[in-house]
């Protein structure tokens, strides 16, 4: 009863666009290296504050290091040189902010939101955290309980040893393919050991402190001056070395028995945010299975049910940036999926995109970056990472002149270098004694266990 | 009030008018960034489900984006989509939603969207077949494939009520999804989708008189239905300890979430708001009384949380209602240690009250979070729905930084007062897998 095909004269045409708004960025730079980013903005009463730290490891040291940070994230908050735990959360929470502390491959992130007076002082609770974090020993050690049985609750989730083998399985030794750390070696992390790894990495050098808000620029900056210029000078920022090759290698089957679905895992490499193939990619991506309008989603969820959400994107790291395609679907169904996703990553890299499918990607991607920064949160956290990543708030302008001018030929030559089935590593999570057959027939699998690791 | 809660009640206006047909809509413009939100909410949710048709207020939000009369199947997507925006639905204990978050130049056409659902969705037989299979692969993904799968949200209601309405599964047994046909599509539709039964909430960048003549160009003609009668979904509170056990052989560690009914939302909600400060200053953050004593004093617990609603929004549901308490702990700690020190703790607000420091600062706190939340304009237009819906009050959104502002510390020990473990309902999630 719906129409079978749409009539446009009856969908009321789009009006003439606002332009999109500019952020007024103000850079400076503190004696000490710090970069300093503020953002005066209209919208709510809130501060966004985001300091990004560089903290990659180095290939000798990623196992202990990933270990280490996963219990530092939680115990730089435990106490400083003049407050305890509590006094530091109950500091931050007078003025409405919760100071958060994650990590991933690249950096070290502080950040929390505020009511416009809270800037001050949280900017010292900040300054003490940087420079007098005492890791007390009887709160670490309770931090690295909770972290080894918080990690062994990740490593029963599905998604994770589907995301933690695709990473073990592109990037090897590399540092980007610690995913989640060893619990044996967390168990092992000593306040001593945070206390170095605090010295020698939590430094100024290479890091960015981003603001964005209800903000006055001159007033922050003086405040952030002050406030941090006691964070020392010394030090170099560490960053990941460069990403190996992934050889080639079968389909990898992690054997999970019983398991009611599987999860189809593809990943490979991607043009980084400076590469001029980028935007053809996302693009291209889109367009694939970046969005509910894509090839993908209509396939394999809307036509045939095997899956709820099915996806595709592009990820950057520094050292590489990363497609991935996504499906968890029916066990019985297992092969079916695989098929379709590998015919629809093929017919991407072989046949051209309709001019309405690119048009449609483009507008979307337009429209959901103008999205992602109309918040003050939004903001901060782009800027945070376009800035850690040695670039300026100019990119997003740039990126977005970028994607008007993209042809059609431009997304084919994009997908065959980026999607093509041959240059994707491939992993399923399942029950093997299920859909390792089914598997089989679209070419040769490898079956191994998850990643299991006694609890120490 | 504090100057940032009357800035927001004070920037976003909101104006209102009902059409013939009986929709009511709100408009709550702000120009600041050039973003648009449309947002559709109807009064039914998995509370008012009928027995035999569990899961079904969810299956029929599905069947919503599948088309409709001057809509293919997929072009929903693609007319939002390629016009730069974005779009879902949900469905909650008392309600379904629609919106999209748009450039502002795509509003008469996400307008022109809700509205063409709203009059005749394609509720077909390959559809419906399609999204049985769809939302069976939702449920595989959240409960079924994972270890606390819709912990505790499906499980609880079980033995924290007793109402059918308030207990049955909402997700639903996939014997009542596979079973359901496009004749009960279409009766639910027909009875529950009227425009008398739904709030039309448009927020952002427009123009009040040209959005009000862009929504009676389009949502006129739907035809008027009676609204059906208001849901009954309260029920008396309870008066005896419930337990039950839920076993996981996916989890590696244990669980236990506790219930306790609080005031009715609505009809007492100056009560009501001293559950919500108290639910803060218990489970919000560092600085909250359970991360203290069951992480950092005790150490018994892994993570836990606090929250008012299966879904974690204390003001998009009526009565009957829970406050939860979840905790994640060791195996080799025993329940009634968790469970004893969280009464203790509760207990402790009841018997000594609350500093009127401490509650300052989950003040500040929580007025900063509903900040957070407007800061984006599909989330303030969320906030104004959900409101107008459930509280015939839209403006109360822009209002409850203020209100919260002005309670009391004995309104936050009489809610303490309130949560007795003779009265709780504790779910306990047993790991019984074994560690792989």
């Amino acid at each position: 009863m719906s129409a079978p095909v749409l009539d446009m004269s009856l969908v009321p045409p789009l009006g003439e666009p606002r332009p999109a708004l500019v952020p007024e960025v103000h850079e400076s730079t503190l004696p000490n290296g710090l970069r300093l980013v503020v953002v005066p903005r209209p919208g709510v009463p809130l501060v966004e504050l985001r300091l990004r730290v560089p903290f990659a490891a180095t290939a000798r040291t990623a196992a202990a290091h990933t270990a280490r940070a996963s219990v530092l994230t939680g115990a730089v908050l435990m106490g400083t040189a003049a407050h305890d735990q509590l006094e530091i959360a109950q500091l931050l929470q007078a003025h409405g902010g919760e100071m958060s502390v994650s990590d991933d491959a690249d950096r070290l992130l502080f950040s929390t939101t505020m009511l416009p007076t809270g800037l001050g002082p949280v900017l010292g609770v900040l300054a003490e955290l940087l420079t007098s974090a005492t890791y007390p020993g009887g709160q670490v050690q309770a931090e690295r309980d909770r972290v080894v049985e918080r990690i062994e609750i990740a490593r029963s989730q599905p998604r994770t040893i589907a995301g933690t083998a695709l990473a073990t399985r592109r990037y090897g030794a590399h540092p980007y393919g610690q995913q989640l750390p060893s619990a044996a070696l967390v168990a092992g992390v000593t306040p001593a050991a945070l206390r170095k790894l605090h010295r020698e990495r939590v430094r100024p050098a290479g890091s960015t402190l981003v603001l964005v808000g209800d903000v006055d620029p001159a007033a922050a900056a003086d405040l952030v001056g002050s406030a941090l210029a006691g964070w020392a000078t010394e030090g170099t920022a560490v960053t990941a070395p460069p990403v190996p090759p992934t050889p080639e290698q079968p389909l990898q089957l992690v054997h999970r028995p019983g398991a009611v679905q599987s999860n189809l895992r593809l990943g490979g490499r991607a043009p980084g945010r400076t590469d001029p193939q980028l935007p053809a990619l996302r693009l291209a991506s889109m367009v694939f299975g970046g969005y509910f309008s894509s090839r993908l989603v209509e396939n394999i969820r809307e036509r045939r049910g095997y899956t709820y959400s099915p996806r595709s994107g592009v990820e950057h790291l520094l050292a590489g940036s990363t497609f991935t395609v996504e499906a968890d679907v029916a066990t019985g169904v297992t092969g079916p999926a695989l098929m379709e996703t590998v015919y629809e990553l093929s017919r991407m890299a072989l046949t051209p995109v309709t001019e309405a499918e690119l048009d449609s990607a483009r507008r979307y991607l337009l429209g959901t970056m103008a999205l992602g920064t109309a918040t003050h949160g939004g903001l901060a956290s782009t800027l945070s990472a376009l800035f850690g990543a040695g670039l300026s708030a100019e990119w997003l302008a740039e990126h977005q002149q970028a994607l008007l001018t993209v042809g059609i030929e431009e997304v084919t030559e994009a997908s065959r270098r980026w999607l093509a089935p041959a240059a994707l590593t491939a992993v399923v999570v399942g029950d093997a004694d299920q859909v390792a057959d089914q598997l089989r027939v679209l070419g040769p699998v490898e079956v191994s266990a998850p990643a299991a690791e006694a609890r120490p | 009030m504090t100057a940032a809660g009357a800035d927001l009640t004070l920037r976003h206006p909101v104006e209102r008018f009902t059409l013939d047909n009986g929709l009511r809509v709100v408009l709550a413009p702000d120009r600041s960034v050039p973003v648009v939100a449309v947002s559709v909410y109807y009064d039914v949710g998995m509370r008012s489900e009928p027995p035999g048709r569990t899961g079904f207020a969810h299956l029929f939000e599905h069947m919503m984006f599948q088309g409709s009369a001057n809509v293919p199947k997929m072009e929903h997507a693609r007319l939002v989509q390629a016009a730069g925006g974005t779009f879902n639905g949900s469905t909650h204990q008392d309600y379904t939603n629609y919106f999209q978050a748009l450039p502002s130049e795509a509003l008469e056409r996400a307008i022109f969207l809700e509205a063409d659902r709203m009059a005749a969705p394609a509720i077909t037989e390959e559809n419906l077949r399609n999204q049985i299979d769809v939302v069976k692969e939702e449920i595989r993904v959240n409960v079924l494939n994972r270890p606390y799968g819709a912990f505790p949200w499906l499980q609880l209601p079980g033995i924290a009520f007793e109402s059918f309405a308030n207990t049955h599964d909402g997700y639903g047994s996939f014997v009542d999804l596979e079973s359901s046909t496009v004749a009960d599509a279409t009766d639910f539709f027909s009875r529950y989708y009227a425009p008398a039964n739904a709030v039309l909430c448009i927020g952002g960048d427009l123009d009040v008189a040209e959005a009000e003549v862009l929504v009676r160009r389009w949502f006129d003609a739907v035809p008027a239905r009676p609204a059906p009668p208001a849901p009954v979904v309260g029920e008396p509170s309870p008066t005896t300890a419930r337990r039950g056990v839920v076993e996981d052989p996916l989890a590696p560690l244990p669980a236990v979430a506790i219930g306790w009914r609080v005031p009715d939302p609505v009809n007492d909600l100056d009560t009501y708001l001293g559950t919500v400060l108290l639910t803060e200053l218990l489970s919000e953050g560092d600085a909250s009384r359970l991360e203290r004593r069951l992480l950092h004093t005790d150490r018994i617990a892994v993570g836990q949380s606090s929250y008012l609603g299966l879904f974690g929004d204390p003001f998009d549901v009526r009565d009957a209602t829970l406050l939860v308490t979840e905790v994640h702990h060791s195996a080799d700690v025993g329940v009634e240690r968790v469970l004893t020190a969280v009464h203790e703790e509760v207990d402790r607000v009841a018997t000594d009250g609350v500093e009127p420091a401490e509650l300052a600062r989950v003040q500040a706190r929580i007025e900063a979070q509903l900040l957070q939340q407007a800061d984006s304009v599909l989330g303030r237009t969320l906030g104004f729905a959900s409101a107008e819906l459930v509280h015939g009050r839209a403006e109360l959104a822009g209002e409850l930084a203020g209100r919260l502002a002005r309670v009391t510390p004995d309104q936050v020990r009489t809610a303490a007062a309130g949560l007795s473990p003779d009265t709780a309902a504790v779910l306990e999630l047993r790991a019984t897998g074994g560690s792989k």
